[in-house]
C-alpha cells in the first residue's frame, strides 16, 4: 500500500508540474524576450537565457514608447489603466454595498422588484448592451475621458449580489441591538456592517480591479487619444503595425509590466483578506 | 426607575395573524416580571413591542408616565439583552459597553467610570479589551448584560437570555440575574419558555398561552391555585396529572369510581357533570389506606426521588415521592390526598371550578 501511494505522489506531482509548465512557459518567454533586441527575437532562434537589453527595453518602454503604432510611454498607458482599474473596484463597491443594504435593510414598496431588476442586469454583460451603452456615453460627451471608461463598468449586479448574500448573514439582533443602543440607519451601517464587510469587500476589489485591468473591447471602442489608452489597448496596438517590422521586444516588455500591478493586488489583498476572514466572527 | 403598564395590546401580523390579542399587564417599578409559555405563545412579541422593535398593532404601551407607542428604541430608556447575546463582533468588551454611550454624546470620562463599574460588578474586567469572539458563552452573557447596565436605563428587557448557555451556566446565570436585579432594583421583564426559570427569577409571573395571558400572579400563587388547566400542566415538573372525573355533590368528586374530597369547589356543581381532576405529582402520599388505587408500569429514578408511571381511572398518572419511601418494585400504590390539594376544571372552558 504504502509503495503504491508513493507511485501515484509521483505520478500526481508529474502530471502537475507538465500543467504548470504549459501555463509558465509563454509568461516565462514574454519576460525572456523583454530582455532581448528585436532583432535576436524576430531571427526565431530566441536563447532560453536572459540576453542583456532588460535596461534598454524597460527604460523605452516605459518612457518612450514604441516608436511607430502608438506614441505614447507606456507609463501613461499604465496610469490610464490604473485609474480605470481603480475607479471600476472603487465605484463598484461603493455602489454595490449601497444598493444590498437598501435591498436588505429597508423596506420599501416594489423593494422585491427593484432587487430582481438589479439581479437581470447579471444577464446583460458590457458586450451585449454596447452600442446603447456606447450611444449614452457619446451623447454625454464622455468619449475619450476617464468617466467614460469607468461609469458604464461599474453598473452591474456582481457586487450587490455578493454583499446582499453576506448581509443576510449578519444576524437581525445586531440590527435590533445598534437601534437600542441609538444608532441610526447611518450608524449601524458605518459602525458595524462597514468593518464587518472588510473581507468582503476585499474580494470585491481583488476581482473588479483585475476585471478592470484587463478590459478590452470598451476601452478600444471609446478611447481614441493617444494619451487615453490603456495598457491593453497599447499592446494591441503594438503588435499590428502596418509598414514597419513588429517591435517585438517592447510588446513584451509591455506584456510583462501590464502583470506586474495585478499581481501585487493579489498578493497584497490575500494577506488583507486572510487577515479579515480570522478576525470577523458572526 | 419606572414601572410598565400594558393596555389591551395587541400585534397583528401581514395575513390578519393575530399574535398578541388585547394583553393588559402593570408591572410594579423595581419589580421582576417573568413571561413564561410555550414556543408561538406571544411572548417574545410583547416584549420586541414594548422595546421598540416591532410595532405596536393597537393599544397602548406606557414605561412610567410615557405612552411609548411612538418613540423609537433608543429613546424609551429600555436596555435589552438578546438570546443570542447580539455583541458587535468587530469591537472590544469595552467598546461593546461604551457604545451606547457614545452614541448618546456621553462624555468620555463618565462613559469610563459607568463601563468600569458595571465590569467590576459583573467580574469582566480582566477582559475589556477582548473582541467577542475570544470569550466563553457566559462571558459573553455578562458582557452583554453589562451592556445594558451602562445605560442605567428605566427597564431591563431580557429575551431568553440564557437559552444559548449549558445547563450547569445557566442555573449559575440565573442566579446571578436575580442577584444583580436586587442590587440595581430596576425594574425587570424577562422572557422564556423554561418554568423552572420563571418560577425562580419572578416576582410576578406571566403564564401566557395563544397570544393571550393566562394567569398573572406571583410565582407560588401560580402554582398553588392555576386559574387554568393550562397553567396547571404548564407550571411543575412532572407535570400536574389531568384525571376526568364526575362530580359527588357535597365536596366529593370520583374518579374511575373511586371517591375524592375537595376543599376548594364551586359550589353548585350538578351531580354527575363531567369535571378535570388535576393532582400534582408531588401531593400525592402513598400509603396503606389511600382513596385511589393505582397500577405502576415503571419508576424513573431522579436520585433524591423516585417518579413512579402508571395508570389511575384509566388515565395516565405520575406520582412522585422521596427515595426509599415506596417499595421501587411495588406493582400497585394506594394514594391519599389532602383536599386542599385537589384542582376542578371546566373541561369545556378549561377554567378553574374553585370557591368564587
Amino acid at each position: 500500500m504504502v509503495e503504491n501511494r508513493r507511485y501515484r505522489n509521483i505520478l500526481a506531482y508529474l502530471v502537475l508540474a507538465v500543467g504548470v509548465l504549459i501555463v509558465a512557459f509563454p509568461v516565462y518567454l514574454a519576460i525572456l524576450a523583454s530582455t532581448f533586441d528585436a532583432a535576436t527575437i524576430i531571427n526565431g532562434n530566441m536563447p532560453l537565457v536572459p540576453g542583456d537589453q532588460a535596461g534598454e527595453n524597460y527604460y523605452r518602454t516605459l518612457f518612450i514608447g514604441a516608436s511607430r503604432s502608438t506614441r505614447e510611454p507606456v507609463s501613461m498607458m499604465m496610469l490610464n489603466s490604473f485609474i480605470m482599474a481603480m475607479g471600476i473596484a472603487i465605484g463598484k463597491i461603493l455602489i454595490s454595498i449601497l444598493s444590498a443594504y437598501a435591498v436588505v435593510y429597508y423596506k420599501f414598496p416594489l423593494r422585491r422588484t427593484a432587487f430582481w431588476i438589479i439581479f437581470i442586469t447579471l444577464m446583460l454583460p458590457v458586450e451585449v448592451r454596447i452600442y446603447p451603452t456606447y450611444k449614452i456615453v457619446a451623447d454625454l460627451g464622455l468619449l475619450d475621458t476617464y468617466t467614460g471608461l469607468i461609469l458604464p463598468l461599474i453598473a452591474s449586479a456582481t457586487g450587490t449580489l455578493l454583499f446582499r448574500q453576506f448581509f443576510m448573514t449578519i444576524p437581525d439582533e445586531l440590527l435590533e441591538a445598534s437601534k437600542i443602543d441609538g444608532a441610526g440607519a447611518f450608524r449601524f451601517f458605518k459602525d458595524t456592517l462597514l468593518p464587518l464587510s472588510v473581507t468582503t469587500m476585499a474580494a470585491l476589489f481583488v476581482i473588479q480591479f483585475i476585471y478592470g485591468w484587463n478590459q478590452y473591447l470598451w476601452p478600444l471602442l471609446i478611447t481614441t487619444k493617444d494619451n487615453m489608452q490603456t495598457i491593453v489597448i497599447g499592446i494591441k496596438k503594438m503588435l499590428t503595425t502596418q509598414d514597419a517590422l513588429t517591435e517585438w521586444q517592447i510588446a513584451m516588455t509591455t506584456a510583462v509590466l501590464a502583470m506586474v500591478p495585478p499581481v501585487f493586488v493579489v498578493i497584497f489583498m490575500q494577506r488583507f483578506f486572510v487577515k479579515g476572514l480570522v478576525e470577523t466572527e458572526k | 426607575m419606572a414601572g410598565v403598564s400594558l393596555d389591551t395590546v395587541r400585534k397583528i401580523y401581514a395575513g390578519n395573524v393575530e399574535a398578541v390579542k388585547g394583553v393588559s399587564l402593570g408591572i410594579e417599578d423595581g419589580s421582576f416580571c417573568v413571561l413564561v409559555g410555550p414556543s408561538g405563545c406571544g411572548k417574545s412579541t410583547l416584549l420586541r413591542m414594548i422595546a421598540g422593535l416591532e410595532t405596536i398593532s393597537g393599544g397602548e404601551v406606557k414605561i412610567g408616565d410615557r405612552v411609548v407607542n411612538e418613540i423609537e428604541p433608543a429613546d424609551r430608556d429600555i436596555a435589552m439583552v438578546f438570546q443570542n447575546y447580539a455583541l458587535y463582533p468587530h469591537m472590544s468588551v469595552y467598546d461593546n459597553m461604551a457604545y451606547g454611550l457614545k452614541n448618546r454624546k456621553t462624555p468620555k470620562d463618565e462613559i469610563e467610570k459607568r463601563v468600569k463599574e458595571a465590569a467590576r460588578i459583573l467580574a469582566i474586567e480582566s477582559f475589556l479589551e477582548r473582541k467577542p469572539r475570544a470569550l466563553s458563552g457566559g462571558q459573553r452573557q455578562r458582557v452583554a448584560m453589562g451592556r445594558a447596565i451602562v445605560r442605567k436605563p428605566q427597564v431591563f428587557l431580557f429575551d431568553e437570555p440564557l437559552s444559548n448557555l449549558d445547563a450547569k451556566l445557566r442555573v449559575q446565570m440565573r442566579v446571578e440575574i436575580k442577584r444583580l436585579q436586587r442590587a440595581l432594583g430596576v425594574t425587570s421583564i424577562y422572557v422564556t419558555h423554561d418554568q423552572v426559570e420563571a418560577m425562580t427569577l419572578s416576582d410576578k409571573l406571566v403564564v401566557m398561552s395563544g397570544g393571550q395571558i393566562e394567569q398573572v400572579g406571583s410565582p407560588s400563587e401560580v402554582y398553588r391555585r392555576p386559574e387554568t388547566r393550562f397553567v396547571a400542566t404548564f407550571i411543575g415538573s412532572p407535570p400536574m396529572n389531568i384525571l376526568p372525573g364526575k362530580v359527588e355533590g357535597n365536596g366529593r368528586v370520583s374518579i374511575g369510581g373511586q371517591s375524592l374530597s375537595v376543599s376548594d369547589m364551586r359550589d353548585g356543581l350538578a351531580v354527575g357533570s363531567d369535571i378535570e381532576v388535576g393532582l400534582r405529582p408531588e401531593d400525592v402520599r402513598a400509603g396503606a389506606t389511600g382513596q385511589l388505587s393505582m397500577n405502576v408500569d415503571f419508576v424513573e429514578e431522579l436520585g433524591a426521588t423516585q417518579l413512579f408511571h402508571g395508570k389511575l381511572g384509566g388515565a395516565d398518572f405520575i406520582v412522585q415521592a422521596p427515595t426509599g419511601q415506596i417499595a421501587a418494585d411495588a406493582k400497585q400504590l394506594s394514594l391519599s390526598i389532602d383536599p386542599a390539594n385537589v384542582h376542578l376544571f371546566d373541561p369545556q372552558t378549561t377554567k378553574r371550578l374553585g370557591k368564587a
